[in-house]
């Protein structure tokens, strides 16, 4: 059996996961990371975007993120997640008007217009959208 | 029939005191449970973070933030976290309690301390007791929102980086069960070191992008993080002590209403006793 590190991903509002894990993937301030058991102390922001877990066993669950923190510990991960969501919770629907929205509030600025708001709204849905892509994927090779 | 009647709008009296009471411990028990879950909701991540923070402070940084430094004390800060609402026993006196007793404490160091009130008892207590509030905020309602607890917070933390206070507490009623609601202290800054010995030694985490930016936001969500645990805690606290005062009342006005009947048919009976034995001589002298 693979070597796995305990894991735990919480949010404000809930505890998503706890268990031993493979490997997490994470998207960190300054791109994509890959955390293995073992793995040095680090601590790093997090992106809005997917957390890919592989589970002891190898069975894979994808969380989605709207930022946070990642810490890693020789024998623990810990994901402080501002808000997560399921990835097979997320509504792609909902996540492209998001980011239609988003990206016509950047096209037309009106006098009350927030820029920074607006890109990050602009990059959450992508993130999301990006989210959902993934589950595709994965579903379409198994 | 006139006999009785004081004591006959007495029970009146209580019994309708003894329904508002009742009515508001069922209030409080459905109340309590949405906000036990809610409690127990945002405590992984509470603990979560304050497990890592534990792990921070051990760690041996070339970079030392502000916030995990020990100061010389002269002035600290306590956020006092309290009910909106009164008619929940001692919750709120029992905390208050305490808190005159360590700013007893800090005084006679000569140190001097700051408040910041959450709640309108909190804030109506310091009215009255005369410490020094530099901040306050009321009316959080039964789900507290973190968004509006931060300004009172900065508040405290400002303070705390421009080196107005050089520690920074705490004090809510922790939710031990139902029953028992206990009323702690906790030093938020400086951190306080987690005491693991797989901690020891000569570390340090590796930062991306850039240390200093990573503990301002971390530490910062930390402590906002625990000022909101509190808050929420406190609620469920207060929700719980509501029921058990409000089920007291019920009780009391229950034995209450009991002993005022007894008297009411003891009156009564007497005065039929007096009636009757009236006639019986009023016809023997006939």
């Amino acid at each position: 059996m693979a070597i796995t590190v305990h894991c735990d991903i919480v949010s404000a509002e809930e505890n998503l996961f706890s268990g031993l894990v493979e490997r997490v993937v994470a998207s960190g301030a300054i791109g994509d990371l890959g955390v293995e058991p073992g793995h040095a102390a680090l601590l790093t922001p997090l992106k809005p975007g997917p957390v890919r877990i592989v589970k002891q066993g190898g069975s894979e669950e994808i969380i989605y993120v709207s930022g946070g923190y990642l810490e890693v510990q020789p024998n623990a991960v810990t994901v402080l997640a501002d808000t997560a969501v399921r990835a097979n919770d997320l509504d792609e629907a909902a996540a492209l008007e998001a980011k239609k929205h988003a990206e016509q509030a950047i096209l037309n600025q009106g006098a009350d217009f927030d820029y920074s708001r607006a890109l990050s709204q602009l990059a959450e849905a992508a993130a999301q959208l990006r989210t959902i892509q993934q589950i595709r994927e994965k579903l379409g090779k198994h | 029939m006139a006999v009785g009647k004081e004591i006959k709008e007495q029970i009146a009296s209580v019994k309708s005191t003894q329904k508002i009471t009742s009515a508001m411990e069922k209030v409080a028990v459905s109340k309590m449970r949405r906000a036990q879950l809610r409690m127990e909701h945002s405590r992984p991540y509470a603990d979560k973070i304050r497990a890592v923070i534990g792990h921070l402070a051990n760690a041996t940084s070339e970079y030392r933030h502000r916030y995990l430094q020990d100061r010389d004390v002269k002035r600290v800060g306590y956020i006092v976290v309290s009910s909106d609402r009164g008619l929940c026993g001692g919750l709120n006196n029992n905390l208050f309690k305490r808190v005159a007793l360590q700013a007893k404490e800090w005084k006679e160091k000569g140190v001097e301390v700051d408040f910041c009130a959450v709640g309108a008892k909190a804030r109506l207590f310091f009215s009255s007791f005369g410490g020094n509030l530099v901040a306050s905020k009321t009316h959080l309602g039964d789900a507290p929102e973190l968004a509006s607890l931060i300004g009172s917070v900065k508040v405290m933390l400002d303070a705390f980086d421009s080196g107005k206070i050089d520690r920074l507490y705490i004090m809510h009623n922790r939710f031990v069960n139902t029953m028992t609601q206990q009323p702690v202290a906790e030093q938020l800054l400086p951190l306080k070191a987690e005491q693991d010995d797989s901690l020891k030694g000569h570390w340090d985490y590796i930062y991306e992008p850039d240390a200093k930016e990573i503990l301002e936001g971390l530490l910062v969500r930390y402590v906002e993080s625990q000022v909101y645990q509190g808050v929420v805690e406190n609620n469920a606290c207060e929700q719980a002590a509501r029921m058990l005062a409000m089920k007291n009342a019920t009780d009391n006005a229950g034995t209450m209403i009991k002993e005022l009947n007894l008297l009411y048919n003891k009156a009564r009976q007497a005065a039929i006793t007096q009636e009757i034995s009236e006639i019986v001589s009023g016809a023997a002298a006939v």
